[in-house]
């Protein structure tokens, strides 16, 4: 175990070449590191740390941890990747200058932090906690105090970060998952998005059979990815059926607890997924329900108890959040549509389509007209569904929107996510409906699960959103297709978004299950839910 | 009979010329810009005058009127059409005032006083002869066709003006007047475009190539992404199809969605459009100003039956929304266009 050090401080690890190599050969065979091995090479790393700690002194150290926190200064980052950040060469030691003092402070809890893992660990054997990151976990806000929530940034917001990449990349490849490469020119605006081709889904560089990935995530990921199961509820309940799956085919290995072991079997899972699509706000809300579920399981419940215990909450989970919130709200909503009402929808949301189905089956009598807009078209879904259960129907694109807009005297729309400042994510289009309808003086009521209501806060469609694939924009018409040939013309680019934010002044009221609220109460129903849980 | 043969040749010219507008309209014959048409319609119209047989300026007018009517039948979304019918009745009336020597009929409404001492119309004074009238409409005419040639290049040089570098220019559609303007602002500033791709017909594709050409940086988005992406906008640069009396336009659809998001971030909505789209015609309500196209372009799934579907072609947009229009003549407000529109129709060709 030779480490050499160049003068200019980089590090050059012979024996880590010999990791990547194993890394690589267990890929190639197919199967997963045996837990042996990947503790072997955390402790590697870690050894590495400690002689270069011995070798060089304090200066070294906070230079370390410069680099290692200028990447992702707002990072409350887990102890382990750092740790394994550093030994890679980072080349931030000129804005090291600039990073000084706010280092300083990062590099003392740091060590604090270390020092307590350090003897964490020694007291328990053979345990790892490093491995254990998630996705998508926030620090838990204890609901009496307002902490100042260092919120990690998700990766997916920051594509345009070399070294938030080269993170990722680091990450993907120690759970052995494939990483997917973005495909064609993106609008400059949006450098910082991922953009991916339906063509090359990332299923192609896995090896037949997964044993790394279970099956049914695998093939969960592929229908996102071609979006075949679209839709924010539909993603959700797919998801919570897989993990049910998942959990039924887990089984707990020997020296491990269930209740640790169990997540950090599903962290892969989850960032496989999101290398397929990004995760919506109601699959994390998921996600974060069933990790709290499964770390809460006593230590001293047998297997076949502690999954029955799970499966049985991921259904009181969709149970409770998804089937009786819709009862509940379109409860609400039939009473909010009357007799001779023309009801404008959008798209295709499962939501809204039921509320729809139950009143007419409640014996009102209104007509509905479908807006619907490329590329994704997923107007006529909600046309079909609704043409089959009777009720009149007009279909129109949403260029035609002032034209037909003089007609309707409600505006019903569905929402992907609702944010803490009151503003509405949903599909794109949904803020200019929103626009238009007000310009027109027609009230627009949004209809929203609270599982989907989420922490963040954001005032365009631009800091995050999701680029879908740009070959969607290209269509025949008159035997010519214009664009056909887009990515040999130099200055062109598609853009193909795929959310936006609709600003609260624009909504006039958010049915839930928990009532018909004002979108800016938003906040309060959170603040509700955290005191609950 | 060379005048028998000229007339059937009139009225053959005639007829296709009608049969063409037939055609365009319903989508079958190719799509022509409104230039082309202009242009077409005000060499007809010279035609006419050469080859028909008038005595004397009413009977001319009345020859006008009458293959105006047609042709406006014949195609009525086409409107310059019958803004270069009515503009040539205009330059009738005043070659006629000319060759009379009267100069007071060229601003019938000056003054109120004016308004009412004038009386009666002055249709009867049309019955005298002058032998150099038809020598001098033709004259007009083709003063008016060589104006009409110039009007892309005359809005083309504005372009400078208006856009400065590095700026992010939203349009919707296809203009081949926006088309020229961007082209003319790209030899000398480097600027952004942002093409809404107007479904269902998609016509903002074959703009985004175009500009692509003159090496334009352009972005195509769909139509659902308008007000997404308008808060980066600087600024929104239009054709239209026609514009209103009061100052609005008949745009092709989506053009309203645009104009609302522009007023909403208060980014200003550039109109440009030469002043042969200027029509005397105002709004009543929005459904007159709509065409439904077929609607097998929106819809190809066997429920069509069970559903209405709506594809309109043409948006109004209010002159509230709109910041600026550029024509041939010149920058002006929308407020103005009423008193631009009175110098180029006679308030009683209005209604042909």
């Amino acid at each position: 175990n030779i480490t050499d050090s160049d003068p200019d401080g980089r590090l050059t690890v012979t024996d880590k070449d010999v990791k990547l190599q194993e890394i690589a050969l267990a890929k190639n065979e197919g199967k997963e590191l045996t837990k042996e091995e990947k503790q072997r090479l955390r402790k590697e790393k870690k050894q590495h740390k400690k002689n270069k700690k011995d070798d060089k002194g304090p200066p070294e150290k906070e230079k370390e941890k410069e680099k290692a926190s200028v990447p992702a200064p707002s990072k409350p980052a887990t102890q382990s990747p750092a740790h394994k950040a550093a030994p890679a060469p980072v080349h931030a030691s000129e804005s090291a200058a600039a990073a000084e003092k706010p280092a300083k402070s990062k590099a003392e809890l740091r060590a604090e932090r270390r020092a307590r893992q350090d003897s964490e660990r020694t007291s328990k054997q053979g345990k790892k906690e490093g491995g254990q990151q998630s996705a998508s976990s926030k620090p838990k806000a204890t609901p009496n105090e307002l902490q100042p929530v260092v919120k990690r940034l998700p990766e997916h917001v920051q594509v345009d970060d070399p070294a938030a990449l080269k993170k990722l990349a680091k990450k993907l490849e120690r759970q052995q998952v494939p990483l997917r490469s973005d495909y064609g020119y993106k609008v400059s605006l949006f450098s910082h998005l991922h953009q991916y081709s339906r063509k090359s889904p990332p299923t192609l560089q896995i090896s037949i059979p997964a044993t790394v990935i279970h099956p049914s995530i695998v093939r969960l990921g592929l229908q996102y990815s071609q979006g075949i199961i679209a839709g924010s509820n539909a993603r959700s309940v797919a998801l919570l059926h897989t993990f049910k799956q998942v959990i039924q085919d887990y089984s707990t290995p020997p020296n491990e607890e269930l209740s640790r072991d169990l997540v950090n079997k599903l962290s892969p899972y989850i960032s496989f997924l999101s290398q397929c699509r990004p995760l919506s706000a109601s699959m994390g809300n998921a996600i974060k329900y069933i990790k709290k579920e499964i770390s809460n399981i006593p230590s001293q419940c047998k297997e076949e108890e502690a999954k029955g215990k799970l499966q049985a909450c991921i259904d009181s989970y969709i149970n409770e959040k998804i089937i009786l919130a819709s009862e509940a709200i379109s409860k609400y909503a039939i009473e909010k549509i009357s007799d001779g009402d023309v009801i404008l929808v959008y798209g295709c949301s499962s939501l809204v389509n039921h509320i729809l189905c139950k009143a007419f089956e409640k014996q009102r009598k209104f007509r509905v007209i479908v807006v619907d807009s490329r590329p994704r078209l997923e107007g006529r879904e909600a046309l079909r569904r609704l043409v089959k259960k009777g009720i009149r129907c007009t279909y129109v694109l949403i260029s035609a929107l002032s034209y037909i807009l003089p007609e309707v005297s409600k505006v019903f729309l569905g929402a992907h996510a609702l944010l803490a400042n009151g503003y509405v994510m949903s599909r794109v289009g949904t803020s200019q409906i929103a626009l238009v309808a007000k310009a027109y003086n027609v009230p627009v009521l949004v209809c929203c699960e609270t599982y989907k209501f989420c922490e963040r806060v954001q005032t365009d469609s631009f800091v995050s959103n999701e680029l879908d694939d740009p070959d969607d924009l290209i269509v025949t018409r008159n035997g010519k297709s214009h664009l056909e040939n887009w990515q040999t013309v130099k200055s062109l680019g598609l853009l193909n978004l795929v959310y936006d934010v609709t600003p609260p002044d624009f909504v006039d009221l958010v049915i839930t299950d928990l009532g018909m609220i004002p979108c800016t109460s938003v906040p309060v129903v959170l603040r509700v839910k955290n005191v609950d849980q | 009979m060379p005048g028998a043969d000229k007339e059937t040749d009139l009225s053959e010219r005639i007829e296709s010329f009608l049969s063409e507008l037939k055609r365009c309209g319903s989508g079958a014959g190719s799509l022509r810009g409104s230039a082309e048409t202009a242009r077409e319609t005000t060499a007809l119209l010279r035609r006419i005058t050469a080859q028909a047989r008038w005595g004397n300026a009413g009977e001319l007018m009345e020859i006008i009127r009458k293959e105006g009517r047609r042709m406006t039948a014949a195609q009525p979304s086409e409107t310059t059409v019958g803004n270069m019918i009515r503009r040539v009745l205009k330059i009738i009336r005043e070659e006629y005032a000319r060759s009379r020597g009267s100069s007071e009929e060229t601003d019938q409404q000056e003054s109120l006083h004016k308004l009412l001492t004038s009386g009666g119309s002055s249709e009867d004074n049309f019955r005298q002869h002058f032998t150099h009238l038809k020598a001098n409409v033709i004259e007009a005419i083709n003063e008016l066709l060589t104006e009409l040639e110039g009007t892309t290049d005359n809005i083309s040089m504005q372009a400078l003006e208006h856009i400065h570098s590095n700026e992010v220019i939203m349009t919707i559609g296809r203009s081949r007047t926006v088309e020229a303007f961007l082209k003319d602002a790209a030899r000398k500033r480097k600027f952004h475009v942002i093409v809404a791709e107007c479904a269902p017909f998609c016509q903002g594709h074959e703009m985004a190539t175009s500009l692509c050409k003159e090496d334009i940086e352009t972005t195509v988005i769909p139509d659902a992404a308008i007000f997404a992406v308008m808060s980066r906008v600087n600024k929104v640069i239009i054709g239209t199809q026609t514009v209103l009396a009061n100052g609005g336009l008949r745009a092709v659809n989506g053009t309203h969605t645009l104009a609302l998001a522009a007023k909403h971030h208060s980014t200003p909505l550039i109109v440009c459009a030469p002043m042969f789209k200027l029509s005397p015609q105002v709004p009543d309500t929005p459904y007159n100003h709509t065409k439904l196209k077929s609607v097998d372009t929106i819809l190809y799934i066997h429920i069509l039956s069970k559903v209405n579907a709506h594809c309109p072609v043409f948006d109004y947009v209010p002159p509230e929304l709109i910041t600026l229009f550029i024509s041939n003549i010149g920058g002006n407000a929308p407020s103005y266009i009423y008193r631009l529109m009175s110098e180029l129709y006679h308030p009683e060709d209005h209604e042909l």
